[in-house]
């Protein structure tokens, strides 16, 4: 008898530490598909808010939206959400803002809805935080080479790309700028195009920008770098 | 029962060989507790795991060879830091770790201190004696400093660093906002260098505010002054509808007529073209310091001065004309330049500016005369609520320490503090919540709610964590003191126009004034005489790409020659190389050509010959022979941060020659196809 209620016991105990989501009432609303609306591929500064919420929408099989929808948002340790779930509103989205965690490197979020049969949807963004040294970086590539390397232009700053012949990479565009070395990066902002036999429009900076000024822009473009640079850094995910 | 025990004893101690087995196992047990408090505890368990993560890594011999076991501290007496930190965050210094992600076990990654310079909790705060994780990192009753969240950690830095920094950018914004915002309006923020913060802002007297605007409208405006402007920096105060018409009673009772003719003159009448409004507004830059909301909600133009997107609900249309017309009669201290507008002009701008209305910010007002009660109560809400902290009142004097000093917030004793249910017992999170909604601690609170973002209020708490105790300890050698306010004053007849022209407010000189336009201390070098009174009578731009400019003043001709000739002979540098000779044959302008386009390729970002060059990020320079002076251009080229601090324009170290025979090529343009 008391072997009989201790095995129950210890039954309910382990289903109550297992991870598994429970199945929604069926009253819930569902969708089958889950999709970033915005809020993906975002950069911020390690342990602050990303500029955007990210928004993510529920829709049926239809592709018409889900009001009401449950979803989940969850990232390793130190993310934060504000809300970190809710139901999808009137037009099918949920939205929330994000807090990266305390340390930079590239975050993976998840976001999760179940469909009528109560498996679990996922979808999955990609953010990516940086560090002091990168922050610095990004704050010196906003001043010194955004308005040439970014084509956008932004109503505090018109871009020059489109004057330029070759064009300037985008520091994002990793598939061109990871073929550099940290050295060849390096020598290419010191000692300007010419120094690896690029062009003259590249000015140097070795004498505008102290040396680690340039080793910080330099690990801010490996941060952003789209796909990611072949030693990636960190990756935060949940196990 | 007393059997049995006296059984134990006889078989512990019955004799001397049993007594000498039981003390030595006892005395055993008791030599043991050290050994196993140390093999139990948390930082021993962190060691043994790291060992168990190098293992299988392609260095773990280096890593293990490096590896020293035990409890480690960094000792700096210098500057009382005393950190057990690296005994669970061992891999501090091991760059080749830089792919875990899991704590302690990340290394450092590069700032600009040293960490056995400085130590841990020289920047990070927290308890460096613990060796727990939870003493160490924790706010408690023995130790209030918690570690502080990475969003804050400039914080720490601003403890020596009192000067603005861009490597610094939260702090230094942060600091920006305190003296942007008006906070040290009420409250007083002192530095460990003794310098005070002082407020940015510029909140309007308010001794004729009857003569501006309506009893209607200040009732609004106080109601929620966001509703008039998205932007407007005046908090909303949640005042009740009695309090709100009691205070529009008071405002309008307080306000002394000004003794000028301006409200007596009849309304100028408008240019007969509709389009003439819209043109002016935009020849005179005022969108350079003013914002206006457009269709879409985006708001367009300077922060300077106020919005103007529903200025015809607010003025009096014979105070806009007057205050047009000439801005130091009704407000001596304003930033607004006093434009030489003629009467057309006025009365254009004046309608224009009037028909930006919204009919529905005032269609629920309705107040009924003000009674002496009314006003009364209203005075006593001004003093309560601290109106005059802020703005310049009839009759009520500025409070003294309105509100708490901050100077010493981030070291604040939390048995001080009240915190409300919920909120995580230390102080960086005491000050956001304050900060970002002052009234949850109490309804009875005076401190109004901002409209704050999370960067801004991220901003204002790290810098209000900066002023700890601590900071004062600092010693002199790494302080970096908070920058001395300049108080330049030009002299002369000249001095009076700069003044009348409001030069300070965007351009500084000596170290005096704004930042939006350039620094004009060694313009006199620079430019050109010619150049220079063609452009006040009439500034056309420099640099297409930017949306602030310099506003056209209708200056007299006597009034540009006057400030030009101040300018030329007051504003020079010594620096600027001496008379560079001018070319000796065309061979020379072509060789500055080739270099101007092949070697520096400066044609990325400057114009010369407008149908071949596209850069527009330097100024066009078609006609840079007009505006610079030779000596300027090819001391520039040497150097050209040391005459624009900031500029973009790289210093790609031009020889001497190159930068002679650039020179020459550039002081050839002055307009009209003399490249050919």
């Amino acid at each position: 008898m008391k072997a009989a209620t201790s095995l129950f016991l210890l039954v309910v105990l382990l289903q109550g530490c297992s991870h598994r989501p429970s199945r929604p009432a069926s009253s819930v609303p569902a969708g089958s598909l889950l999709t970033e609306v915005s809020g993906g591929k975002q950069i911020g500064a390690a342990g602050t808010e990303l500029d955007q919420p990210i928004v993510v929408q529920v829709n049926d099989k239809q592709g018409t939206a889900v009001a009401g929808a449950p979803v989940t948002l969850s990232g390793a340790p130190g993310v934060v959400f504000t809300p970190a779930s809710g139901v999808t509103d009137a037009s099918g989205q949920f939205t929330a803002t994000v807090r990266l965690g305390e340390t930079s490197g590239r975050y993976v979020l998840a976001a999760a809805t179940y469909d009528a049969q109560g498996n679990p949807i996922n979808l999955k963004l990609d953010e990516v935080a940086l560090g002091w040294q990168q922050s610095r970086g990004r704050d010196l590539a906003h001043n010194s080479c955004d308005r040439c390397h970014e084509s956008e232009s932004t109503a505090e700053r018109v871009s020059n790309h489109d004057n330029l012949d070759p064009k300037p990479h985008a520091f994002s565009e990793g598939e061109a700028l990871n073929r550099f070395s940290d050295a060849d990066l390096t020598n290419l902002i010191t000692h300007g195009g010419p120094a690896l036999g690029k062009s003259a429009e590249m000015p140097p900076f070795g004498n505008t920008l102290s040396k680690s000024d340039i080793e910080s822009v330099v690990s801010y473009m490996r941060a952003v770098a789209d796909p990611p640079f072949r030693n990636p850094g960190v990756v935060y995910a949940q196990k | 029962m007393r059997t049995r025990l006296s059984s134990l004893c006889k078989m512990l101690f019955g004799d001397s060989a049993r007594s000498f087995a039981t003390m030595s196992i006892v005395m055993l047990l008791v030599l043991a507790i050290a050994p196993a408090k140390s093999y139990f505890s948390e930082w021993h368990g962190y060691q043994n795991k790291y060992l168990a993560l190098i293992k299988g890594r392609g260095d773990a011999v280096t890593l293990q060879r490096r590896f020293e076991p035990g409890l480690k501290q960094i000792w700096i007496p210098a500057m009382s830091v005393t950190d057990r930190c690296t005994t669970c965050h061992v891999a501090m210094k091991e760059a080749s770790l830089a792919d875990v992600n899991q704590q302690p076990f990340r290394p450092h990654p590069p700032v600009h201190h040293s960490v056995t310079q400085y130590g841990c909790t020289t920047c990070h705060r927290g308890q460096g004696l613990a060796t727990n994780v939870q003493e160490a990192h924790r706010s408690s009753l023995a130790w209030e400093q918690p570690i502080i969240p990475t969003r804050y950690m400039e914080a720490s830095c601003g403890e020596c660093h009192l000067a603005p920094s861009t490597m610094l950018p939260t702090l230094t914004s942060g600091r920006k906002l305190l003296a942007r915002e008006g906070c040290v309006h009420c409250h007083t923020l002192t530095f460990a260098d003794g310098s005070t913060l002082t407020p940015t802002d510029d909140p309007p007297s308010l001794e004729h505010i009857a003569d501006k605007t309506s009893r209607e409208w200040i009732f609004a405006w106080i109601k929620d002054p966001q509703a008039y402007a998205a932007t407007a920096t005046m908090p909303n105060f949640n005042l009740k509808d009695e309090d709100a018409r009691d205070i529009s009673a008071f405002m309008v009772s307080q306000s002394t007529p000004l003794a000028n003719q301006h409200k007596t003159e009849a309304p100028i009448k408008a240019a007969a073209d509709p389009a003439a409004g819209t043109s002016l507004y935009g020849e005179a830059f005022c969108s350079s310091c003013h914002a206006v909301q457009n269709a879409a909600g985006i708001i367009v133009g300077g922060d300077l001065g106020p919005e103007l997107t529903r200025v015809g609900s607010k003025v009096k249309p014979e105070w806009l004309q007057a205050w047009i017309k000439d801005p130091n009669g009704y407000d001596p201290a304003t930033r607004m330049p006093h434009f030489r507008f003629n009467d057309q002009q006025v009365g254009t701008l004046t309608e224009f500016l009037m028909a930006k209305n919204d009919p529905d910010l005032l269609a629920n007002v309705h107040l009924t005369p003000a009674t002496p009660e009314q006003i009364a109560h209203g005075r006593k809400l001004v003093q309560e609520n601290g109106c005059a902290s802020c703005h310049v009142i009839n009759g009520i004097k500025k409070p003294d320490n309105f509100a708490p000093d901050l100077s010493k917030v981030g070291s604040r004793s939390l048995a001080q503090l009240l915190f409300t249910p919920g909120l995580q017992h230390d102080i960086p999170s005491y000050i956001s919540a304050k900060i970002r909604d002052p009234r949850s601690f109490g309804t009875a609170l005076k401190m109004p709610r901002f409209k704050l973002s999370t960067q801004q209020v991220d901003a204002l708490t790290t810098a209000l964590l900066a002023q700890t105790d601590r900071a004062d300890t600092v010693s002199n050698a790494l302080r970096i003191p908070a920058p001395r306010p300049s108080n330049y004053r030009p002299s002369g007849a000249a001095a009076k126009l700069i003044a009348d022209l409001r030069c300070f407010s965007c351009h500084a000189i000596n170290g005096r004034g704004g930042d939006m336009a350039p620094d004009l201390t060694m313009e006199g070098s620079a430019v050109n005489r010619a150049w220079l009174v063609a452009f006040f009578k009439n500034p056309n731009t420099l640099r297409p790409a930017l949306i602030r400019r310099m506003p056209k003043f209708n200056l007299s001709d006597q009034e540009a020659n006057l400030l030009s000739d101040y300018i030329l002979n007051v504003y020079r540098s010594p620096d600027v190389a001496d008379a560079v000779a001018a070319a000796q044959n065309p061979a020379e302008v072509e060789h500055g050509k080739q270099l101007f386009y092949g070697k520096y390729a400066c044609q990325s970002c400057h114009i010369v010959d407008p149908t071949k060059d596209k850069g527009y990020i330097g100024p066009t320079l078609t006609k840079v022979g007009q505006r610079l002076t030779p000596e300027w251009i090819y001391s520039y080229l040497r150097n050209p941060q040391a005459f624009r601090p900031g500029t973009l324009e790289p210093n790609q170290q031009i020889n001497d020659a190159d930068a002679r025979a650039i020179t020459m090529f550039l002081s050839r343009q002055v307009g009209g196809g003399t490249t050919k």
